[in-house]
């Protein structure tokens, strides 16, 4: 029984070994922008962490030569691009870029994904119960946040960011399942 | 008929709302409702919010207060029915005796409507309720067959409503004590089964293995779809052979039975998934409502269309069907 994960998007390959060679700390400041607008524009995510805002969430993005590790504190929250996760997290979340973007703009349902076996989830559940709510709730638009901080340039970099990623996990089958085979 | 589609989020809400629910149902945030989850559910004041836009767009809200009051705790249930109908609830769904009795004393003018956990399966038991309480709707559980649910109609003094989408129980509504035996949590009384705090998940060598509590529920190899870690859709070993004794990890459909429904004389359809996104809600609505302005005109609803959200990838028309009988 295939599951809808061979058929995600996933970042160009060339954008991929770019990131492997290149250093990461030019990231930050994007990062820090877009974790900073986030708050500012979305404080109820915070209320709907609740306890969990103090965890640390591994993200790890298969198509990407790095990973992510976001902290998602109600005071000075931080999102920190590294070339491995540590070891002591409390929750490892892995899966396509394009999954990611999809589940924090809320265009993908966080359970189908798991469903079909596009994202895979390791760790403490409730932390990562807790995060798929309050963003699913915020209705983020990561792209924008993501290129907010060029000002005027962001209509442009958008669509251009955007297009790198590809589009969100399929959530059409063309093989539905049919009820066979069961002890049922 | 009726479309009574869920949400977890204000969020969700205005998506139901604006993929053509009839009504939306919701739940406040504690285990007063079987949703019960992190980072879900209305706050007070989101309540209210909620309810005006739906208002606004001519859309009723049911609240969901159905979880079984503990002794000693009593006033949790009590403030959430004061607080759902000082919010302007068009309904409250409640499952608890007490709680009904409750709300049927205190606020006699306010709708109430049976929730499936009550699991209120036949005629008389329907207007046990009908006759203590009042109530205007029941939701039937999910062990009916089409034929049955039509003979319920014909004999209740009260309207039907029966899911048509989303996750299916074990069909021991309201009864189940799997999570509660796992883990000292369950949905009738923290109004959430198998809580997050007691899952676990593992990737080995392509292979998801999921847990609950003490117990491995179910071993998905790589590429296999997955379910949730629920005991009654773990695949258990026998003697005769491995696999799912209770239920398998599919979702109901019943979109192809949506004429046998109408013509029963069922008053409303639920989808089911409130701790769903807003992706889920707003596809799901949507195909509903379109489904039921084909049904109008004569045009065969496709099959399946939705499968691609469902668990385990795989749906069934469950106990409308009831081919195992």
């Amino acid at each position: 029984m295939p599951a809808s994960g061979s058929s995600t998007s996933r970042v160009p390959r060339v954008f991929a070994l770019a990131g492997q060679v290149l250093p990461l700390l030019p990231l930050q400041p994007m990062l820090g922008a877009c974790i900073h607008g986030i708050q500012r524009r979305h404080p109820q995510i915070f209320d709907r962490l609740g306890c969990h805002a103090t965890k640390r969430y591994g993200l790890d993005p298969t198509d990407l030569p790095f990973a992510f590790l976001l902290e998602p504190r109600r005071v000075n929250p931080t999102v920190t691009a590294v070339r491995s996760l540590p070891r002591q997290l409390d929750i490892r979340i892995t899966g396509t870029l394009a999954a990611f973007i999809g589940l924090v703009d809320g265009s993908c349902d966080g359970d189908a994904l798991f469903f079909s076996r596009d994202i895979q989830v390791e760790g403490d559940m409730e932390a990562a119960v807790a995060l798929r709510n309050a963003i699913d709730e915020a209705g983020i638009d990561l792209v924008a946040e993501s290129v907010a901080w060029l000002g005027p340039l962001a209509a442009v970099a958008g669509p251009i960011l955007q297009s790198v990623i590809g589009a969100p996990p399929g959530q059409h089958r063309s093989d539905p399942i049919s009820e066979t085979g069961s002890w049922n | 008929m009726e479309l009574i589609c869920p949400a977890g989020t204000p969020a969700a809400l205005r998506a139901a709302v604006g993929a053509g629910a009839d009504a939306v149902y919701c739940g406040f945030r504690d285990e007063t409702n079987a949703r019960n989850f992190p980072g879900l559910n209305f706050s007070h004041e989101e309540l209210r919010s909620g309810i005006a836009h739906a208002h606004a767009h001519g859309v009723k809200v049911l609240v969901a207060i159905n979880t079984f009051a503990r002794a000693g705790a009593l006033d949790l249930w009590r403030r959430a029915v004061d607080a759902a109908v000082g919010a302007g609830a068009d309904a409250l769904i409640v499952a608890d005796v007490g709680v009904l009795d409750y709300a049927a004393r205190r606020h006699p003018d306010q709708r109430l409507h049976v929730s499936v956990q009550a699991a209120a399966a036949n005629p008389d038991a329907i207007d046990f309720y009908v006759k203590a309480f009042g109530v205007r709707r029941v939701v039937l559980p999910r062990v009916l067959s089409v034929a049955e649910i039509a003979a319920i109609v014909r004999e209740v003094g009260c309207e039907t409503e029966v899911f048509v989408f989303g996750g299916l129980c074990v069909m021991e509504e309201g009864r189940c004590s799997l999570s509660s035996y796992a883990t000292g949590q369950s949905p009738n009384m923290n109004g959430v089964c198998s809580p997050a705090s007691h899952v676990h998940y593992r990737e080995q060598d392509g292979e998801l293995i999921s847990r609950l509590g003490a117990f491995t529920v179910n071993k998905f190899s790589a590429g296999e779809p997955a379910g949730y870690p629920t005991l009654c859709k773990g695949r258990f070993q026998t003697a005769h052979a491995t696999g799912y004794l209770f239920e398998d990890p599919v979702s109901l459909d019943a979109t192809a039975m949506l004429p046998a429904l109408r013509k029963a004389g069922v008053t409303a359809l639920k989808i089911e998934g409130r701790q769903r996104g807003r992706a889920y809600i707003e596809r799901v609505v949507r195909n509903f409502r379109t489904r039921l302005a084909e049904l109008d005109d004569g045009v065969p609803a496709p099959l399946d269309d939705l499968v691609a959200l469902t668990e385990g990838q795989s749906t069934t028309a469950g106990a409308y069907r009831k081919s195992w009988r």
